[in-house]
């Protein structure tokens, strides 16, 4: 085991289970100051000036490097910067390692600013949110990439915060065809202190909110994807062998806490017999990241498996 | 003359009578400008009771038998129903 803070069991399995960890103001304000400083300051509105030009400005001034797609993720920040001092920390190293093991690789990273209603006005622009969607394209791998979002400063709900839905990352869509959904229920907004980090596993269902606050909401994000095995690299010795299956259907008492209650927690949208298959498919992605193909939880693989007939 | 407004809702199950999950608003109007993330609470309960407002149901997804193989691959939300109602404006 090293010396990281990986994540135990429980963690995890609310990773499978929702598609996303939140970690509240764990990045220290030195870091934040210094992300926020190389980033530079924004130019105020300007009448007349499309919005995507300011956007451009800001990207051309912004102290992000230009970065090859593939390279090893140790190598993409110049050491001393703020945001090589953002992946050495170990709360955020640990959960990197727990989720894509060891020697991961850069896919991207972008520099996601939504802007007050002014910049609107004077571009010409509509200021709305962002469709939702689920980023890059079909992906129907078992393995799956991650997403690191940092707020380094604090959002307010009117700030326009990532709005994302838990447990929509085991569906299967084809990038911004889910636009059309406007709202779901269970939905979340990031709204947060300086500093905290939101993981998101690659399918999880997101959008940028409308910022209807006078201050500029600032988000940071890269992909992450794994280039060896995600299979056992959280803490397991926080893992509980389960002894049997749980009874299920009728109980007489709610039952205890465990990873099993963490899997077969339903989501508030979750439709009645999809919300079923959710749960397997939880179960599936739990088994592969335990590397235990026996594994169940309340009976629903081991139903659909047993050959008798065969 | 007339515009249109949308109501999209995602139910629970194939039932007009099941809870709402998901909504949309479109409103032709142009009287509100509805977006993602708007608004935390489902307008109705359930579609039925869009009907009793007087929406109009003019499409509802099919059942489609699970191709094998495919049996338990998840996407696209299941059951949306689609509403409208047609409000004179002003012209």
């Amino acid at each position: 085991m090293t010396a990281l803070p990986l994540l135990d069991a429980e963690a995890m399995a609310s990773f499978v289970a929702r598609g996303f960890l939140r970690m509240d103001a764990v990045v220290p304000d030195d870091i934040n100051a210094a992300f926020l400083a190389e980033m530079g300051d924004i130019a105020p509105p300007v009448p007349g000036q499309k919005l995507l030009w300011t956007y451009f400005e800001m990207m051309a001034r912004a102290g992000v490097p230009e970065v090859a797609a593939g390279t090893p993720l140790a190598e993409v920040y110049p050491q001393g910067s703020a945001l090589a001092r953002l992946l050495e920390l170990p709360v955020l190293a640990g959960a990197v390692r727990s989720l894509v093991g060891a020697a991961p690789v850069f896919d991207h990273h972008f520099l996601h600013v939504t802007f007050p209603p002014a910049y609107h006005e004077a571009g010409g622009g509509e200021n709305v949110s962002q469709h939702l969607h689920q980023d890059s394209t079909i992906d129907p791998r078992r393995a799956f990439d991650i997403q690191i979002m940092y707020y380094p400063h604090e959002v307010t709900r009117d700030m326009g915060g990532t709005r994302f839905l838990p447990g929509s990352h085991l569906r299967k869509v084809s990038e911004a065809a889910i636009a059309r959904y406007q709202n779901i229920r269970g939905q979340q907004h990031m709204a947060c202190k300086a500093g905290t980090l939101l993981f998101i596993h690659s399918g999880i269902w997101h959008g940028g909110g409308v910022n209807l606050s006078d201050r500029t909401r600032t988000m940071f994000k890269i992909r992450i994807n794994p280039s060896q095995s995600q299979v056992r690299q959280f803490d397991v010795s926080t893992l509980v062998p389960q002894a049997a299956q749980r009874p299920i259907f009728y109980l007489k008492a709610p039952p205890p806490h465990s990873v099993e209650q963490i899997l077969m927690t339903p989501e508030p949208w979750f439709e009645n017999d999809t919300g079923r298959l959710e749960f397997l498919g939880r179960i599936k992605l739990w088994r592969y990241l335990t590397g235990d193909a026996t594994y169940d939880a309340d009976y629903w693989l081991t139903r659909v498996e047993n050959r008798a007939d065969a | 003359m007339r515009r249109q407004q949308v109501l999209v809702l995602y139910l629970a199950n194939s039932a007009l009578d099941s809870a709402v999950v998901g909504w949309s608003v479109y409103d032709g109007t142009g009287a509100t400008r509805r977006m993602a993330g708007d608004e935390e609470t489902p307008p109705y309960g359930n579609g039925l009771d869009a009907l009793k407002d007087g929406w109009r149901l003019f499409q509802a997804s099919q059942l489609l038998p699970h191709a094998r193989g495919e049996e338990f691959d998840l996407a696209y939300l299941k059951y949306e129903f689609f509403f409208e109602k047609l409000v004179e404006v002003a012209p």
